[in-house]
């Protein structure tokens, strides 16, 4: 069939593109019949491959003569590199090679020429790399690395890296706009407004801590390049590798199997990566980098602190006007997140300036972080509303509701589908909001108080082309899926073998999903909530056409006209007879039916997103700050929900990982050294089973018919979210003190409480 | 002192390779490894049993449970050689001839997992704890997985898991019996 381009607008993580697409042939339509296996709960296909230990993922990787590579790290928050003198660590026992800045090749990364930086920027930015027989031997031989350094001034801190006198990190200064948008006059607006609050909230940096921490395996077989990693996108691994190494892709694999989170931060190559690759094509001996869970916390990426002023107008009984200004930490990230994203679209605000900046410090870069700025930009934005709502003396539901925004307020187009007010009837209901009181209410004990929150969600999650996937339906009437996406824990093997299943006519249990793999069909990064949205629908697309290549054949051998035939619980149904697949292509040996699907663009002149809220019932102990989870409810609208059992799993996931990020998670860093003090699981907090309370989980579950062939958007951040500013909010009702800085600990609750009694 | 060093020197580098004799999964395994090497770092490095997982090496989320002698320990904060003459219990060695262990399968049907990497980790703490316990409540579910975390935050689905497999106990074969006389109490100092 032809190729043709088509002109699209592509969304990652919230930054839009215009983008060439190459399609092929026509998009199915919706189902418009019930669907029984989509929809359907069903428990993971490779679940006994997780429970039993055989799932492999990269840390797992074991080959022959498997060498191991290990950094050595800047001990200073900024220094110039002046000498490195690897002698001694060269005649170490097992060392079999070092590079550092003036011996390691050219190998581009992220911007830079090099990945062993004249001026290391951070305590834990790569110094030197040592390749030895053991993990063991090679620590050993980092430490006989002599480098001399000339220490330079650093800042690490988001405000003092704004400060006047700050030591100046970049030509153009620290700070630099990285995102604006404005729509009347939010300034006017504000002066002539009768009630006006004026905040300003800080979010801490949260670190990723997946349990898989980063790393690489790299084989080089003389000619060809195959890379076992721990990643989110195998295609971006392999274009990072192309770009470093200038290897061909003919002659580069790269297999990411099962991996152990990622959360964003596994995006794309690593340094690790490159330098195994480099210790690989040096030594011909596998070479495996893997980080410790020290340095996973400090070279691995974090969601950045933030700064954050609201300015919010209540005039005639509405927002007047609106101005939201942020200051990002992004360490020594070039890319920053926005974090009044969220503002500019969720309310239907007339008159509005938000102004995001990003700040460069002597910390490690920021990567993406499961809904990243969203989630920090929703807690300001989310608090503010409350506050001006308590000041005006209007419920803060209600308020939200008045100011339901039908039109995206930047791209100025309606949404394929928005449920917004149903997600608040549901949610509303479950909580029992009736019954809030403005105030709170007693708590169980005589020094608790009582209260009720909800904050409201936006993010995207339409996803997009490119991406493909093939059908092989083998003989037996069995179906193997190809893409190269990857599950990273979300369960993309499982939806994917419904989807392929369902329009197949074929049972779940007959379908094996191969994903993970540069040798597979193209298949985008697992990250911006957009798999399900974007592989699915090339899924069920290659089901269909190995569907109707198998009916064609049917046809032929049954003597039965082909419209007459259908797919049925893996029979071949005609008026009368029921065949299985397997009987029919007994008699074709090893012909194989290869479907195969291509992810169509989105619709032009609409807006594609997901949204939901959240509501919390909590208790504040207003003698010590803690805070006691009652209920949360969470309800979500993502269109069709293709596996009610995961997909509640996802939420619930993303509830406690913001609890994390409201109540306990904060990486804490010595301002005059430049060094992370809880790099590790024991100082920094991240929530156990204990911290758990009941989450009660919805969903609107009607499927967006505009959106995609499927009408499913994606999951995977939308629950993470509203949920710290719906914490902050009910605690601010039950106490009348408003917390403005995550973690809500209990020393800023009681700083909270103390401020209200002032 | 069982649960101790022989001879701890203190010094990076032992006095070399000793031989070590214990059984994992119930077959009777022969190692040379240094007496500073963790029993984690045996069970990956030497024995290849990979489903046990490192996540931080130094006792703080018990992505590397195993069973010693029926009972749930870290096995990244035990020195291999503190297990000569015992039994070891990875992951790989639950279920039989195909079959899951009522712990493995309870996962699977409550969805207890996402990414899956501390699954092996919290499979065998709940293990641990149906051996040790007849008649486990919700809290003492609760408390034999406190010490295993998971980012991902599978956390209600895992102790439903839990609270399914006490439940099917009844009517599923169960491995070996623990030890008796092992209480509640110290499967949570173990693990706290």
């Amino acid at each position: 069939m032809p190729s043709r381009i088509v002109r699209t607008t592509v969304e990652i993580e919230g930054r839009m593109s215009d983008e060439l697409a190459l399609v092929e042939g026509k998009d199915l339509k919706g189902w418009t019949r019930d669907t029984t296996i989509v929809g359907a709960r069903t428990p993971r296909i490779d679940g006994a491959q997780r429970v039993t230990g055989r799932a492999r993922y990269t840390q797992d990787v074991v080959l022959p003569g498997m060498l191991h590579a290990r950094f050595l790290r800047s001990p200073h928050a900024r220094a110039r590199v002046d000498r490195v003198d690897a002698s001694r660590a060269l005649t170490a026992p097992g060392v079999r090679g070092v590079l550092h800045r003036f011996n390691a090749p050219k190998a581009a990364f992220r911007g830079e020429e090099t990945i062993f930086r004249a001026e290391v920027r951070f305590i834990g930015d790569e110094v030197a790399a040592v390749c030895a027989d053991t993990a063991e031997a090679a620590d050993a031989a980092l430490r006989l690395i002599e480098v001399e350094y000339e220490v330079l001034p650093h800042v690490v801190d988001l405000e003092d890296a704004i400060a006047d006198g700050a030591p100046r990190l970049e030509e153009k200064g620290n700070v630099s706009v990285s995102g604006s948008h404005s729509r009347g006059d939010a300034k006017r607006a504000i002066e002539q407004a009768a009630i006006v609050v004026d905040a300003t909230y800080r979010t801490s940096t949260q670190l990723h801590n997946s349990l898989e921490t980063h790393g690489a395996v790299a084989h080089w077989d003389g000619e060809h390049l195959t890379v076992w990693e721990s990643t989110q996108h195998v295609f971006g691994v392999r274009q990072g590798l192309q770009a470093a190494l200038g290897i061909p892709y003919s002659r580069l694999r790269v297999i990411c199997d099962y991996m152990g989170g990622g959360f964003g931060s596994k995006g794309g190559i690593g340094k690790y990566t490159i330098v195994a690759a480099l210790f690989a094509r040096q030594t011909g001996s596998p070479v495996r980098c893997v980080f410790t869970r020290e340095e996973e916390n400090l070279a691995a990426g974090n969601r950045s602190a933030t700064l954050q002023r609201v300015r919010v107008g209540w005039k005639r009984g509405r927002i007047s006007g609106l101005e939201h200004t942020s200051w990002s930490n992004s360490g020594q990230g070039r890319w920053v997140a926005d974090p009044t994203g969220p503002t500019n679209t969720l309310y239907d605000i007339r008159d509005l300036t938000t102004k995001s900046y990003r700040v460069v410090t002597n910390a490690g870069a920021l990567s993406a972080f499961r809904a990243p700025g969203y989630v920090e930009g929703t807690f300001a934005l989310e608090a503010a509303l409350d506050e001006l709502a308590d000041k005006a003396g209007v419920d803060p539901l209600a308020l939200r509701r008045t100011h339901h925004a039908r039109v995206d307020g930047v791209m100025r187009t309606r949404y394929t589908q928005k449920r917004l007010l149903e997600c608040y009837d549901i949610g509303a209901e479950a909580i029992g909001w009736s019954k809030r009181k403005a105030g709170g209410t007693r708590g169980s004990t005589p020094h608790r108080r009582r209260g009720i929150g909800m904050a409201s969600q936006i993010w995207f999650g339409g996803g997009g082309p490119p991406a493909y996937a093939t059908v092989h339906l083998n003989p037996d009437g069995t179906a193997v899926v190809r893409s190269g996406t990857q599950d990273i824990g979300t369960g993309t093997r499982t939806i994917l073998a419904q989807i392929c299943a369902e329009e197949l006519g074929i049972r779940v249990a007959d379908v094996r999903v191969d994903i993970g793999d540069t040798d597979a069909p193209y298949g985008p990064i697992s990250a911006g909530s957009l798999t399900a949205a974007s592989v699915g629908p090339a899924v069920r697309l290659a089901a269909a056409d190995a569907r109707e290549q198998l009916l064609g054949a049917a046809s032929g051998l049954m003597e039965v006209r082909k419209t007459e035939l259908r797919v049925e619980g893996g029979k071949i149904v005609s008026k009368g007879a029921r065949k299985p697949i397997k009987e029919i292509f007994d008699e074709l040996a090893n012909y194989t039916v290869i479907g195969k699907g291509s992810r169509f663009p989105n619709p032009a002149k609409v807006s594609l997103n997901t949204f939901g809220a959240h509501f919390v019932a909590l208790e504040v102990d207003t003698g010590t700050g803690e805070v006691f989870i009652e209920k949360i409810v969470a309800v979500h609208d993502i269109g069709r929900i293709v596996n009610p059992m995961t997909a509640a799993s996802q939420v619930e996931g993303g509830i406690i990982q913001a609890l994390g990020f409201a109540l306990t998670e904060e990486r804490v860093l010595d301002r005059r050294s430049g060094r992370v003090l809880n790099a590790d699981l024991e100082e920094y907090k991240v929530p156990t089973v204990r911290d758990v309370p009941p989450i009660v989980v919805r969903f609107t579950d009607v499927p967006d018919t505009r959106a995609n062939n499927l009408g499913v958007k994606g999951l995977g951040e939308p629950p993470i979210i509203p949920t710290a500013a719906a914490i902050a909010n009910a605690i601010s009702n039950a106490t009348g003190a408003r917390p403005r800085t995550t973690p809500m600990t209990p020393r800023r609750v009681l700083a909270a409480l103390a401020e209200r009694e002032r | 002192m069982p649960d101790r060093p022989s001879s701890p020197t203190g010094a990076f580098a032992g006095p070399g390779p000793a031989d070590l004799a214990l059984e994992v999964n119930g077959r009777p395994v022969q190692l040379r490894v240094a007496p500073h090497r963790t029993l984690l770092d045996a069970l990956r490095d030497e024995l290849g049993l990979t489903g046990t997982k490192k996540v931080c090496d130094e006792g703080t989320c018990g992505a590397c449970t195993v069973l010693v002698d029926g009972r749930a320990i870290y096995s990244c904060m035990t020195l291999a050689h503190t297990c000569a003459g015992r039994q070891v219990e990875t992951i790989e060695g639950l279920g039989r001839d195909g079959t899951l262990h009522p712990v493995q399968q309870a996962f699977i049907d409550h969805d207890a997992y996402q990414c899956g990497f501390c699954t092996p980790g919290q499979v065998m703490s709940l293990v641990g704890l149906l051996r040790a316990n007849d008649a486990p409540t919700a809290e003492d579910v609760t408390a034999a997985v406190t010490g295993n975390l998971c980012r991902c935050g599978a956390y209600p689905n895992i102790v439903a898991a839990g609270m399914s497999a006490v439940a099917r106990r009844g009517s599923a074969p169960t491995s070996r019996p623990g030890p008796s006389e092992r209480s509640r109490r110290s499967q949570r100092s173990e693990k706290g």
